[in-house]
């Protein structure tokens, strides 16, 4: 094929080649593409997504096809004589076949539909299994490994699961306020968490990285911010962070005057009431738990990267960075935001 | 002396009814005549549809580029509040009724509605519910606190509606306004069903009666079935926010999944209440612009009714991440695809009556064409979400958006479009440009598909919806501003709609009483039809007895 001479119609042709093309690398860098599955729950959706997908495409090919031929073939022409077309009023063995083909259809979609749904819902939980509660609040998660002791938020870190010993994470979930939904979709797909009830599901990425998502129920002001994140690490790795993660806070800070004084100013601020900084007088539950704040890669749940510069802007004015936030602005000067600054960022 | 085409308009009515033109508003405001209250309708959905549609657009200008500014999180949470809660109770059900009201009766060969001082009641209350939604902007807080609409989503969910989450007035407003248009299309839906029972002229059995009345009929028993609960739900909801009850006040142990179980036990069959009109305007329109009968009557009018049925039975697929457990879940799958069977039947029989046809394509069948194609994939992407896995990782993400749109826009406004085409001529008496039809169609068309279809791939890339903005890097931002694009054309295309009505109000062709040559009882009277209709009550002895006059040597009522 010779290349086309006018611009436009290089325009077009290139196109053809470019639209798959900007697709095919639109799916392929989305971190968060539903048919990248890298867990076996999203392996299964897809499995079953591809069934459907090709299922209703035949159908559309067929129906469309039909409908497009008609369109063209019985199109009235200035040449055609003024006579009625014949009046066809019915034929029940022709609707009787269009009813019955796509009972079976159905039939069939159903039962594997059903397979997908007894295969993630209703399969009994292993003994290596992992167990998380998640808490959803207006707009942050909390995260607790009962059994190990650990409290954190809004970054959730889990083994990864190798098919010869599986290490699911089985997540219970509820929330303290308004309904909320857990979404990664490359792992699962969304559970959502109702105050009142309580949920589960379980992931098992089956190889490292960051897996991201968000909430996927609308919650309130900042429901767009309220993103996810989880951490799949080799098994060496999950331990290593969860003996870090028991530890209690940081409390002797020498040779830093600054994280110290710091320190007595966020104990003597309305801080205290809703964070909890292990081994200390904070114990608040309403906002996140901040012992190893310093250990996470971000703040307000994902959308601000934790840099002291953020740290110090997020104390300042919360609202300024996260419109709609709930934890207020305590109102600080200059001095003492130097200060709980430091702190903040001394609590690995 | 020129004058301009309003203050001509006006003259005329001056000269020929010799009224002051108060006296003109007086009727209108009092008026109990079926087409009049059924045109009132219509203009009060098209402003509200032109309303929503601005809230639309802003929210697309808002998505279009990520980490845009150009709305607060709080106004574009009250945007899309507005614009679901708009389209859905002050556009399609008043302009679906109101196309009802007009058409039902003159295709039954009646006088008018069974209860005309019903349908003026319905109406107004209706009028009203969308002026109380919109004062909000300014009561809601006083009127000192302006832009305190309701910000809780089209769907409300509790506890987020409860007075702890959203204090302030802005839920009651939305919770007052529902609840009122609740009230009204009740009475409109009891006055359609007694209407089609009770009112058909002589010789027209049920099974005779056009395809449109029966959608109707269907639609109607829908809405009592469906809006009921919603309205006993809006009071639920006010006494737990003004006595203390605790339906869904989850801090005092009530219960959100029992709002859902509410909502959406109106909220699936309320897609039927929509669609099932925009049904109906295709049966009569594909027909008539094929020149033939419609394949398959009983059978239509059974998966109608059939289609009634199933749609109450499957609103929990939308609560399949709720928790329902496998048994819940495997239910409501089954019960959801099963309604796919009814809706094929629709398709291959209005794919049958084109078939062997001599297909006209006016702009009333471009739309209809646009609807067929349109809703074929509305009803695939409808059998994806309905398979519960797949849509653990879909719902509540951009491909349901896109998905509700091809139905909402892509067959319903469609269909509703190619409806204005046909019977444009019957109520004005004029016939629309048939140049700025074929504009509109085209930048609507165009506008459609870039906005929907590309809003399909976010979804799969895990774009949540009621999102107010997004970071770069995921896959997402072409696509919005795609998306955005298509927003301004189908804005364009309804504008030109727009001025092909009232342009050609006054400067159209002369349409005569049955420009289309079609079948019906509407198209026997004059154009416009005079009060009361029909000087002489018709007798009908066949599905179309204008064929059986026109061709005296074949009556279709040797067939049916
Ligand atoms: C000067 C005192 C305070 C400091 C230094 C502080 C610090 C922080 C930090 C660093 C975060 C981000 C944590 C994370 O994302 O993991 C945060 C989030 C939060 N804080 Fe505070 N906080 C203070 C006071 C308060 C108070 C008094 C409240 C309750 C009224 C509160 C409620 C919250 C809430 C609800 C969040 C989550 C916000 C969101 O992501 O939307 N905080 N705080
Ligand atoms: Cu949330």
């Amino acid at each position: 094929m010779t290349e086309p001479r006018c611009g436009f119609a290089r325009f077009l042709h290139a196109s053809t080649y470019c639209l798959p093309l900007v697709a095919a690398t639109t799916f392929a860098q989305s971190p968060t593409n539903i048919f990248d599955p890298a867990g076996t729950p999203a392996r299964d959706i897809f499995g079953l997504s591809m069934l459907v997908l090709s299922i209703t495409l035949v159908i559309f090919l067929i129906v469309a096809g039909l409908l497009l031929y008609a369109l063209i073939r019985f199109r009235h022409r200035s040449t055609d004589s003024d006579r009625e077309p014949a009046q066809i009023y019915g034929s029940n063995q022709i609707e009787l076949s269009w009813t019955v083909i796509p009972i079976l259809i159905v039939v069939t979609l159903f039962l594997t539909t059903t397979r997908v749904i007894l295969g993630t819902e209703a399969i009994p939980k292993p003994a290596s299994a992992m167990d998380v509660t998640v808490i959803g609040h207006q707009f942050w998660w909390e995260y607790n490994y009962p059994k190990l002791g650990v409290v954190t938020a809004n970054e959730l870190h889990v083994p990864i699961s190798d098919p010869a010993t599986p290490t699911p994470t089985y997540l219970t979930m509820s929330s303290a306020d308004v309904d909320h939904s857990f979404w990664i979709p490359r792992l699962a797909g969304k559970t959502d968490l109702l105050p009142n009830r309580i949920n589960t599901m379980w992931i098992d990425p089956q190889a490292t990285g960051l897996y991201l998502g968000q909430c996927a129920q609308y919650c309130g002001t900042q429901h767009a911010k309220m993103l996810l994140r989880v951490y799949a690490q080799t098994p060496q790795e999950f331990a290593a962070w969860i003996e870090q993660q028991k530890k209690p806070a940081q409390q002797e800070f020498p040779g830093n005057p600054a994280a110290t004084e710091g320190q007595s100013v966020f104990m003597k601020n309305a801080c205290i009431n809703c964070h909890t900084v292990k081994g200390t007088v904070a114990t608040g539950r309403f906002g996140p738990d901040l012992t190893h704040l310093a250990s996470r890669d971000t703040i307000a749940s994902g959308p601000i990267q934790n840099t002291p510069e953020n740290l110090r802007k997020w104390v300042e004015d919360p609202n300024s960075m996260k419109p709609g936030s709930l934890m207020p602005s305590m109102h600080l000067d200059d001095h003492d935001l130097d200060v709980i600054t430091a702190y903040l960022s001394q609590l690995h | 002396m020129t004058t301009t085409p309003v203050l001509e308009a006006i003259d005329e009515t001056l000269e020929t009814q010799g009224k002051p033109p108060v006296n003109v508003i007086y009727e209108w405001l009092t008026t109990v005549d079926h087409k009049k209250i059924g045109l009132m309708y219509i203009v009060y959905a098209l402003i509200f549809l032109v309303v929503a549609g601005f809230e639309a657009i802003l929210m697309r200008i808002q998505l279009a580029i990520p980490n845009n500014h150009f709305v607060s999180p709080q106004v574009f949470n009250q945007l899309f509040t507005m614009h679901g809660t708009t389209m859905v109770f002050f556009m399609g059900m008043p302009i679906l009724f109101g196309m009802g009201n007009y058409l039902v009766p003159l295709m039954i060969g009646a006088r008018d509605m069974a209860f005309p001082r019903l349908n003026a009641f319905s109406f107004w209350i209706s009028a009203f519910a969308g002026i109380l939604l919109y004062f909000s902007y300014f009561g809601a807080s006083g009127l000192y606190a302006a832009g305190s609409a309701p910000d809780v989503g089209w769907f409300a969910y509790a506890p987020l509606t409860s007075k702890v989450f959203s204090p302030g007035h802005s839920t009651d407003y939305w919770t007052l306004a529902v609840f009122l248009s609740g009230v009204g299309s009740i009475g409109t839906a009891l006055n359609i069903v007694t209407t089609i029972i009770c009112m058909r002229c002589k010789g027209m059995k049920m099974s005779r009666m056009p395809l449109l009345p029966w959608l109707y009929l269907v639609m109607s028993g829908l809405v009592f079935v469906a809006v009921s609960p919603l309205t006993a739900a809006q009071v639920m909801l006010t006494l737990d926010r003004y006595l203390g009850a605790h339906f869904f006040d989850t801090q005092a142990g009530g219960s959100a999944i029992l709002w859902m179980h509410f909502f959406w036990i109106f909220g699936h069959p309320e897609v039927y209440v929509l669609v099932l009109p925009a049904f109906a305007f295709a049966n009569e329109v594909i027909p008539v612009f094929s020149r033939k009968a419609m394949f398959g009557y009983p059978a239509m009018v059974a998966a109608s009714v059939a289609i009634g049925f199933i749609s109450l039975s499957v609103w929990a697929h939308h609560m399949f991440t709720v928790g329902m457990g496998p048994a819940g879940n495997t239910f409501f799958v089954f019960a959801t695809m099963v309604i796919s069977v009814p809706t094929g039947i629709k398709i291959f029989n209005w794919l049958a009556t084109i078939w062997g046809g001599k297909i006209i394509f006016a702009v009333p069948m471009m739309f209809m064409v646009g609807f067929l194609f349109q809703f074929l994939i509305a009803g695939l992407t409808g059998i994806m979400l309905s398979a519960a896995p797949f849509d653990w990782q879909l719902s509540a993400s951009y491909f349901v958006v896109a998905h509700f749109h091809y139905v909402l826009v892509g067959a319903i406004v469609f269909s509703l479009f190619g409806a204005f085409y046909y019977w444009y001529p019957k109520v004005t008496g004029k016939m629309m440009s048939d140049t700025l039809g074929k504009w509109h169609f085209w930048l609507f068309l165009i506008g459609f598909h870039l906005t929907f279809d590309f809003m399909h791939v976010p979804g799969l890339l895990g774009m949540p919806r009621r999102i107010y903005t997004y970071e770069a890097g995921r896959g997402w931002d072409t696509l919005n501003f795609i998306v955005g694009v298509g927003a301004i054309f189908q804005a364009a295309g309804t504008l030109v709609l727009v001025y092909n009505m009232i342009h050609s109000y006054y400067k159209g062709k002369e349409a005569g009483h049955d420009p289309w040559d079609a079948w019906t009882l509407e198209w026997s009277v004059p154009s416009p039809p005079p009060s009361y209709n029909f000087a002489i009550e018709p007798t009908v002895n066949s599905r179309r007895p204008l064929w059986d006059l026109k061709h005296p040597e074949d009556p279709d009522s040797d067939y049916e």
